[in-house]
């Protein structure tokens, strides 16, 4: 199996890797998968006052398709409001990066970790994170059943 | 381009010019068949298969006339279990196996499990080994076969064979010994381990894919196996079908020259090996050797990088062949179930990478396979919430997980 040139180039030159403050108020963290997947993605948002996600940042173990689709992932929602990153779909992803059948559940995971940490950055409006602390351990969000290869 | 390093050798290994030379002529003018009783062509061949069988034999002290041609080690495997259970299913039917064989063994075993023969498949250790006790356990009056391979293809263990070969020579029971990893690599010898039957495969000593051998005990017990494939009666009735005249050949100049090289080599692969991992785990932290470093082949190097996936690290040496435990990397994105076999935590046998070192390998290829690996490491680390979290102080066997 080899790799589509635009999975290569996400694999070589990751765009927006690394970690944003997560008791920050403003930002929203999606952690999804799990090890034994051998899947497991960080997908982290930061918002303006206008609900815009103004930096996006990720990290991913996982293989070469599920890098560039979470690297895919943070480019798409920069710039974008959160109800329109809501409506980002892992088809898009699959198309994108021209992945083949065995490699659909990356895109999957992807479109997850993008709506966790959208759900991360609504819990928080909503005051549930008030006093703005991070937790001691990250929340894990289930990913959606095609996510995981193993069901 | 950077040049191409192949450290694949476990799955399979380049021709040696040296055996492709001695193959040719019988691709050109010698082309007979070796059954043809008649005329030049047929003897010409018929000689050399002869002759390849006793180089064959030689690898592991027996006769020639205790060696069959197959197809390769997989056929051997289907003989030694099958033609064992239909040929002895009248005493008995009950085999031994273990957990981490090739499927070429277990496979054949599960289609036997269909027919009402019952499988004990013996669990290992975590370095890979077998429990002699639980062995000796399971032995029961209706056994019929212990098969048991003599080194892993995953992570490279070496079975205690002389002390099973012993043990079922004391119960009376067949010992078949897939030695498709450990034949022409380590030292074997059929009389003093108690072999009754063992496979090898070309391919695996820089021999031509497509043909094997099964070894068949002739003495002491005599041992007969029911064919597989009938036709003709060839091969002392256990394998019928035109052999393969220029494979058996080429199998037979692969051995010899294995055979010959043994020592030196055996040494000069495992300094090559030590260098590696040494190498890597200087500049790496937080990885896991796999197997037994004491009982191993001397090529066969199988790490587990914690943190980071196998596949991506394979996309990240990318003009290094190896190859890896990880789910991505098979077609039913299961993880490997050898690796789990060894009590290797489930995140860790995704980040396993198996390194098989072959006689075309050198030093200078090593250093930059350590370079190429520690690169890649690092470079995924940076990218791993896995490597954040533990540098966090965060226990990973501890976090909940989406369950699924």
């Amino acid at each position: 199996m080899s790799y589509s040139d635009k999975v290569l180039d996400h694999y070589n030159k990751p765009r927006n890797i690394g970690s944003l403050d997560r008791s920050d108020p403003s930002v929203g963290t999606g952690i999804v998968g799990a090890p034994e997947c051998g899947d497991v993605m960080k997908l982290q948002i930061k918002i303006d006052e206008n609900n815009r996600i103004v930096d996006a940042k990720f990290k991913t173990f996982g293989c070469g398709s599920a890098i560039a689709s979470s690297s895919l992932a943070t480019e798409w929602v920069k710039g974008k409001t959160l109800d329109e990153a809501m409506a980002i779909k892992n088809t898009d992803i699959v198309r994108e990066l021209a992945l083949p059948p065995v490699k659909i559940h990356c895109s999957v995971l992807a479109e997850d970790a993008i709506r966790a940490a959208i759900a991360d950055i609504q819990k928080k409006q909503n005051g549930d994170n008030g006093d703005g602390q991070a937790s001691a351990a990250p929340t894990i969000t289930k990913a959606s059943a095609a996510a995981c290869p193993q069901q | 381009m950077k040049p191409l390093i192949y450290l694949d050798n476990n799955a399979t290994t380049p021709l040696d010019p040296r055996v492709l030379e001695a193959m040719m002529p019988y691709f050109r003018e010698k082309f007979g068949n070796a059954a043809s009783r008649n005329h030049r062509f047929g003897w010409e061949a018929e000689q050399a298969v002869e002759n390849a069988r006793e180089q064959a034999a030689a690898v592991i002290g027996a006769s020639g006339k205790e060696i069959i041609w197959t197809s390769g080690a997989t056929e051997s495997n289907n003989i030694a279990v099958k033609g064992t259970a239909h040929m002895y299913g009248e005493k008995g039917r009950h085999i031994i196996t273990q957990v981490t064989e090739h499927k070429a063994v277990i496979d054949p075993c599960k289609y036997l499990e269909q027919q009402g023969f019952e499988i004990t498949f013996l669990k290992v250790d975590k370095l890979g080994r077998i429990n002699l006790d639980e062995l000796k356990a399971a032995m029961r009056d209706d056994t019929i076969l212990v098969s048991i391979m003599f080194a892993n293809n995953e992570f490279g263990t070496i079975q205690p064979i002389a002390e099973i070969g012993a043990m079922c020579k004391e119960r009376g029971v067949l010992f078949h010994t897939d030695a498709t990893q450990a034949f022409g690599k380590v030292p074997i010898d059929v009389e003093a381990m108690g072999i009754d039957m063992l496979s090898a495969s070309g391919h695996k000593i820089h021999g031509p894919k497509g043909v094997g051998m099964f070894y068949v005990r002739r003495k002491k017990p005599r041992v007969r196996c029911e064919a597989v494939i009938h036709g003709g009666g060839h091969e002392r009735g256990m394998r019928s079908g035109t052999l393969n005249v220029p494979g058996i050949v080429g199998f037979g100049a692969a051995a010899e020259i294995a055979h010959r090289e043994i020592d030196r080599e055996a040494q000069r692969l495992a300094k090559l090996r030590d260098r590696l991992w040494n190498g890597i785990s200087e500049e790496v932290d937080d990885i896991y050797r796999n197997g037994d470093p004491e009982h191993a082949l001397p090529g066969t190097l199988n790490v587990s990088f914690a943190y980071v996936e196998g596949e991506s690290l394979m996309m990240g040496f990318n003009n290094i062949a190896v190859s890896s435990g990880s789910a991505c990397t098979s077609a039913s994105l299961e993880p490997s179930y050898v690796l789990k076999a060894l009590g290797v935590g489930e995140e860790l046998a995704h980040s396993s990478i198996r390194f098989s070192l072959g006689r075309f390998n050198t030093a200078a290829e090593i250093e930059q396979t350590v370079a190429q690996v520690t690169e890649t490491t690092n470079k995924l680390r940076a990218m791993s919430p896995l490597a954040e979290m533990a540098a966090e102080g965060i226990d990973l066997k501890s976090v909940s997980w989406a369950s699924h």
